[in-house]
């Protein structure tokens, strides 16, 4: 029997936790962007972070793959490799894979080898697993059963680039001047539980989820342990990771809104609860029943994003800041308000939401990715 | 350097490092510049910590977090919002914000006054302090998000409600938690329930008209309001109800 509790990084320590900048901008019209300003954004919070972690998510990044499942694989020897590829083309049909294009700078020290697969999903998928539930069960076989090997990346259209630096270190090291897309996301690390190693870095991604966290989330340990009865299993050493699972199960698997979603991370106290109509009461007592092992305990603020879709939370008692900002069809969420005024200096309107209470940004026309035919090169 | 005398120096702070900012506010300062307007201002932090002279700072953009922290002295107008923890354990001098403040505002101050025209996010005036006529003001305009005045030990909190629509309650909640000092005027309603176990309500007395009227006087002249129009509503009084609330939790 495979080993799940196998953890196969060097840092084998059973503590977890936190982070310090984030920042995301969307733009709803669905238009691309390059990552400049966001970077610079992320760099005004320099000082949030230590050098030790520093990441980035970009939507509607790989145009001409859209309908390909983008394997972002770290790894830390040419043997994990090995393994991993074999993998990959034990299950997927590979369409196209390479180096992730990086540049040697002298701030990064260490880096794993980065490569990239864009794969397609065929009739090795048994029949009634759904193409998503596939890629995750082979992401964990990787994650936890293989080598020196870390799927840090798993949607289509779309990747994370992260790594051990400050974020600018990272966009530098990554060369993310070459990408665009239509949502971002950013962390600057400061990590205060846990080893800054490149897979504790955020964003924490399974399929197209995305989070960037700041703060600690002390039921770490519970969370875990709930999602791994659902085949999720933590291998990155840091809390956030159980946030990425954790709306893959409710939303996607689950199919459950945002607004529901807020409600059972963040719930209302009893207090609150005490307060509402007999109907309010049974749907957050449901809740609270349901799903009383994926409410995320400690300070937190959290931006979540998916495909169409970029989201801000914060814990109930909003122990980490999260500032607003809009613009036209952008949508701006940052640790800091300079940050957002740095790129962006007549905003339409900035607020500072309620904690517990998600901020949602939707892109207004999805864009529909373009099929590509089985095994045809783009 | 006489010639510097109650001149108005100006700073384009753009890339400038928060370090390098306040070393050079520090030497201009001490030319006795009484006056220095700062541009372009994007998160720097701890702008005016320690500016101990009575000089005036206007600020146009996004200062950092810490603005005026445990400072002494000057004047700091600020167009535009400010974030976390503006007036952190601050001593003397005052801040005026044309727009909201984040998180904390005036954590821990023991002195000096900050007015500030909207809103202010969670446990503004936290802990705030106060000995003999060492007294800090927080006036806000807007509403507060939760925990406003937690903790407080002295000093006075003025929370205005100016942009709540008629009948609209404040949405605070845990208002005054802990609170074992001070006190909060309040204008605007609010259930019981959002208030926090140790605090009491009244009506404000004589006296406490006049203290009131003198810092809603000062806040409807930074802002441009009518502060006859601010008074003619009704305030609460939230006060302490014991200065030790915890004083058995610990001693057995």
């Amino acid at each position: 029997m495979k080993d799940i509790k196998h953890v196969n990084n060097p840092y084998n320590d059973d503590k977890v936790i936190d982070a310090c900048s984030i920042f995301g901008a969307m733009d709803a019209s669905g238009k691309r962007f390059s990552g400049d300003g966001v970077i610079r954004a992320i760099v005004n919070m320099h000082d949030r972070g230590n050098g030790l972690g520093g990441g980035f998510a970009i939507y509607g990044l790989y145009p001409d793959y859209a309908d390909l499942y983008a394997l972002h694989v770290m790894y830390l020897s040419p043997e994990g490799k090995q393994e991993t590829e074999a993998l990959l083309k034990a299950n997927f049909n590979i369409i196209e894979k390479e180096e992730v294009p990086t540049r040697q700078t002298p701030m990064i020290a260490n880096p794993p080898l980065v490569w990239r697969y864009f794969l397609e999903v065929d009739h090795r998928k048994p029949e009634q697993e759904s193409e998503d539930d596939y890629v995750v069960d082979r992401v964990m076989t990787i994650n936890t059963g293989l080598r020196d090997s870390f799927v840090f990346s798993s949607g289509k259209d779309m990747a994370v680039f992260k790594g051990v630096g400050y974020p600018e270190e990272i966009a530098d090291y990554f060369c993310l001047e070459q990408y665009e897309g239509y949502l971002w996301t950013a962390h600057g690390r400061f990590p205060t539980n846990t080893p800054g190693w490149w897979g504790g870095a955020h964003p924490f991604c399974i399929l197209d989820w995305t989070v960037v966290h700041n703060g600690e989330i002390s039921s770490y340990g519970i969370n875990q342990r709930y999602l791994g009865q659902f085949g999720y299993h933590c291998t990155m050493q840091t809390d956030t990771e159980v946030v990425a699972y954790a709306v893959d199960l409710l939303m996607r698997k689950h199919n459950l809104p945002i607004e529901i979603v807020a409600k059972i991370l963040a719930p209302p106290f009893w207090s609150d609860i005490e307060r509402m109509s007999p109907e309010e009461q049974k749907l957050m007592l449901t809740l609270r029943q349901v799903y009383a092992s994926l409410l995320l305990n400690g300070p937190f603020t959290v931006i979540i994003a998916h495909h169409g879709e970029m989201i801000g939370l914060t814990d109930r008692i909003r122990l980490r800041p999260l500032t607003v900002g809009e613009k036209g069809s952008m949508l701006y969420l940052s640790s800091e308000e300079s940050a957002i005024r740095l790129i962006c200096p007549e905003l339409d309107k900035t607020w500072i939401p309620v904690g517990g209470e998600p901020v949602v940004g939707t892109l207004r026309a999805p864009t529909q990715p373009q099929p590509v035919a089985a095994g045809e090169k783009v | 350097m006489g010639r510097w005398r109650n001149s108005t120096a100006k700073i384009d702070a753009a890339g400038i490092y928060y370090r390098e900012l306040n070393a050079k506010l520090r030497g201009v300062v001490s030319n006795g510049t009484k006056k220095i307007e700062l541009h372009n201002i994007h998160g720097q932090r701890y702008i005016g910590t320690d500016l101990d002279k009575p000089v005036e700072l206007e600020i146009f953009g996004t200062p950092g977090n810490d603005l005026g922290a445990f400072m002494n002295g000057p004047r700091i107008i600020v167009h535009g919002n400010a974030q976390d923890g503006c007036g952190n354990t601050m001593d003397s001098g005052e801040i005026i914000i044309h727009g909201h403040a984040g998180d904390i505002v005036g954590l821990s101050a023991r002195g000096g006054k900050i007015f500030v025209r909207d809103d202010v996010g969670y446990r503004a005036g936290i802990h705030m302090k106060e000995y003999q006529d060492k007294k800090p003001v927080l006036v806000i305009g807007g509403t507060a998000q939760d925990f406003l005045g937690e903790y407080m030990a002295g000093g006075i909190l003025i929370l205005l409600g100016l942009n709540l629509a008629e009948g609209e309650h404040h949405k605070s909640r845990f208002i005054g938690t802990g609170m074992h000092g001070g006190v909060i005027y309040l204008r605007g309603n609010v259930e019981n329930y959002q208030l926090g176990k140790e605090v009491g309500v009244t009506d404000l007395d004589e006296e406490e008209r006049h203290i009131l009227k003198q810092y809603v006087d000062e806040f409807a002249e930074h802002f441009n309001y009518q502060p006859d129009e601010i008074l003619d509503q009704e305030f609460l009084e939230l006060y302490p109800r014991w200065l030790r609330p915890y004083g058995r939790l610990y001693a057995y």
